[in-house]
């Protein structure tokens, strides 16, 4: 079982959306697929229509008093399942801290699952927190959107060295350009000359198109109700990066 | 943890032709709705089994789904649960097939303790369409899954099955799935789902998984039955058991037909001989000659069956040769075979054999009353009793001296007395019948180590001088096969060894006792 998470520090970047559109491909894909919704704003639970409330909360996950495979909820593609988010998602990191090994703790609640998928999701919320340092612990690829500005890059950087400071096992990033505005010169300039300067991007490009937003509107992956737009056939080649990347097998 | 889906029949009085959805759409409500889950698919089922349905009656379901993508063989248990399943290379399996022609793996593994030496044979084939409508809630979220399955059957007979409708939900969702399996239950024209989809598609054919042409022991004899009707009875299933096993011996397709077969005949040979009395005069003098021709006509290939299975545990105790000097034994065995299942065949495709078979039931159907009444119960007694005290006599006087011929005669009386025994089963309590014939079977497996391995290595002398004067044989098979026929021979003399404490068993006053009282029993 490998685990992907789509992680930035700043919101509205394409988290979610990356999230769900690569689950739903490794899904299509044969891939035994979890994704774990960790935003308290629900937005991927909200797109797969399953309503984002775990009993007991997340203190009774994180404290393991409910086992996570309780609260799993199968969504309507084959392959695919969703862990929804809950509200008290949003004090998580208090959770972590009153629990042992903090940020080894969601990797350990992960790891009965792994005989059950091929492949887990973290879709996290945007912060720098316990939560994100447990998340990137338990991870063995971050997927990091980033918009094409200097600043994001140097957000990158930082991202890339506080993860090769770990003992023990690292995550693999993969950065890619998300929402990319192919009318701003600057997006085009650095969306060409990154990739093929750093190793740690993807070639992908997700551009900032009205049929991503429209998942909202379909409460489904853009790659499942629009699967033959330029958005679509990006989502696909970033699987297939990330997938290669990670080195995924099935079983 | 996948939930177990609810099976549900929909049945043609229901009147809703093809149109699923709305068949389904009058079982929606506030909380659930119906939606199209997407294109029909079609795909050809085959269910497969040994002849005597091992599979079936140890709670397996072996069957092959062929679609455009290919082939795929999928065993299930009791439940449904899958326990293995293999993708099938184009053309690599053709039914019948022994286990031999599956790919090693899991699925191989599972089935072969159960199915032994048996070809698997397909036992129902159909045509699935299966639709697929989903059950949505008040967010429009998938909560289930209808599958609703229209099957063809061809075979064992044309038939078009109730649609099964199995509705499986979505994980997380089972409470909301449990009302939609409510509303659907209270459609008009529909039922619960009760037995499988094999069980589904031969009741559409008008049979039943398990159903065997019957064993003497079948029969549901009852004590005031009169004997001659009863024997009459008894026959006529053993040669509807023969007759089933006649295509499966001339198709070769496994070696037990033809073993079936044997046990059929030997059977009918014992009832003629043991109960000659209890059938019109004349009857059993007309038909057991021709039924000893019979006998004698499928040794041949029988004895080179058992060598063969027997081969590779053979091969596998030599000490100083190899298996691969046996090799040319191997092929001259398989050569024989060959020519004595021709002979078998032609022996079976006869007029003489057409002619038995023919006349056989005309005189059993023409059985009539017999002018003294004699129960089946008391002909058991009788029987039962003789057949007893024949085998006793035929043992008690043996010594370590006494020739083989006369254990091989022992091995018939006790053969004789074990089939008059199942014979009249049916009159029997199964408890009591098993171990009233305990030691029995413990002196018969004794006896036939013995006879075999006495057969088996004048055999293998037989064959060796045959091989040397045929010069198929080199110097180091011929000495190879010395070592199997000095093997053998203390095999035999292993079994000889226990036939004293064996006898004894048998011979004991609560064996005897027990026997006593199962014939007394027939009687009661």
């Amino acid at each position: 079982m490998k685990i992907f998470a789509t992680y930035n520090i700043k919101g509205g970047v394409g988290k979610t959306a990356t999230a769900v559109n690569l689950s739903y491909l490794a899904a299509m894909e044969g891939y035994r697929v979890l994704l774990w919704d960790l935003d308290p704003q629900a937005a991927a639970s909200y797109l797969f229509r399953i309503k984002p409330r775990v009993k007991g909360g997340g203190k009774a996950l994180i404290q393991g008093r409910r086992p996570v495979d309780d609260a799993i909820k199968g969504t309507d593609f084959d392959g695919l399942d969703l862990l929804p988010a809950d509200f008290t998602y949003r004090n998580l990191d208090l959770m972590l801290d009153s629990a042992k090994q903090p940020a080894r703790r969601l990797a350990g609640l992960l790891a009965p699952l792994k005989k059950e998928y091929d492949l887990v999701v973290l879709d996290c919320p945007p912060s720098i927190s316990l939560l994100s340092e447990s998340v990137l612990h338990a991870a063995d690829l971050l997927l990091v959107p980033l918009i094409p500005t200097t600043l994001s890059v140097r957000t990158l950087d930082q991202l890339t060295d506080f993860v090769s400071g770990f003992n023990g096992h690292k995550p693999a990033v993969l950065a890619f350009f998300s929402m990319i505005d192919r009318r701003k010169r600057l997006h085009i300039q650095i969306a060409a000359d990154l990739p093929a300067e750093r190793s740690d991007f993807a070639t992908a490009v997700i551009p900032a198109v009205s049929v991503i937003e429209q998942m909202s509107v379909h409460r489904a992956p853009v790659t499942a109700f629009a699967p033959r737009t330029m958005a679509a056939r990006q989502y696909r080649e970033l699987w297939h990066e990330a997938r290669d990347r990670a080195g995924l097998t099935t079983g | 943890m996948p939930v177990a889906s609810r099976e549900f029949v929909l049945h043609d009085s229901a009147g809703t032709g093809p149109d699923l959805l709305r068949a389904v759409a009058g079982a929606a409500s506030d909380s659930i709705a119906w939606a199209n889950g997407g294109p029909v698919s079609t795909y050809r089922r085959t269910w497969l089994d040994t002849f005597d349905w091992r599979l079936y009656r140890a709670g397996l379901t072996l069957e092959q789904v062929t679609a455009s993508a290919g082939a795929i063989l999928t065993l299930t248990g009791r439940d449904g649960e899958v326990l293995a399943s293999e993708r099938l290379q184009r053309g690599a399996a053709t039914w019948p097939s022994l286990l031999t022609a599956l790919p090693d793996g899991p699925l191989r593994e599972l089935l072969e303790p159960v199915a032994g030496v048996r070809a698997l044979s397909p036992v129902a084939k159909a045509a699935s369409s299966v639709a697929e409508l989903r059950a949505l809630n008040a967010d429009a979220k998938t909560i289930a899954r209808l599958a609703v399955d229209r099957m063809s059957v061809t075979f064992p007979a044309h038939a078009i099955a109730p649609a099964r409708l199995s509705l499986s939900p979505v994980r997380g969702y089972v409470g909301q799935t449990e009302k939609a399996a409510r509303a659907l239950a209270a459609l008009p024209g529909v039922g619960r789902g009760r037995g499988s989809a094999l069980e589904t598609a031969l009741a559409a054919a008008g049979r039943r998984p398990g159903e065997l042409p019957g064993k003497a022991a079948a029969i549901a004899l009852t004590p005031a039955m009169p004997a001659r009707a009863a024997m009459a009875a008894i026959l006529a299933e053993l040669l509807g058991s023969l007759e089933a096993n006649v295509p499966g011996t001339v198709k070769d397709v496994d070696t037990e037909f033809l073993h079936d077969l044997r046990i059929a005949v030997r059977r009918t040979r014992s009832a003629l001989k043991l109960c000659c009395n209890a059938l019109p005069d004349g009857l059993a003098a007309r038909f057991a000659p021709e039924f000893r021709w019979l006998g004698e006509l499928t040794t041949p290939t029988r004895d080179l069956d058992v060598y063969l299975l027997g081969f590779d545990s053979m091969a596998a105790g030599l000490v100083s040769a190899t298996e691969i000097e046996l090799a040319p034994f191997r092929d001259y065995l398989l050569k024989s075979r060959a020519v004595a299942h021709r002979h078998l065949v032609r022996g079976l495709r006869s007029a003489r054999f057409r002619r038995l078979t023919a006349d056989w039931r005309a005189a059993l159907e023409g059985v009539g009353a017999p002018s003294k009444r004699t129960t089946v119960a008391q002909l058991a007694d009788t029987k039962i009793g003789i057949a007893h005290r024949r085998a006793l006599r035929a043992g008690q006087n043996l010594t370590a001296s006494s020739p083989s011929e006369s254990l091989h005669d022992l091995r018939k009386r006790c053969k004789e007395l074990r089939y008059v025994v199942e014979m009249f089963g049916s009159l029997h309590d199964p408890a009591q019948r098993w171990q009233a014939v305990r030691e029995l079977k413990a002196l018969q497996d004794c006896l036939g180590e013995f006879q075999d391995a006495e057969v088996q290595r004048d055999e293998i002398r037989a064959f060796a001088a045959q091989m040397l004067a045929d010069r198929t044989a080199p110097a180091e098979t011929l000495l190879a096969m010395g070592e199997i026929a000095a093997g053998l021979a203390l095999r035999q003399r292993a079994a000889r060894a226990r036939f004293d404490h064996a006898f004894a068993n048998f011979a004991s006053p609560p064996s005897k006792a027990r026997l006593a009282a199962l014939a007394r029993m027939s009687a009661a």
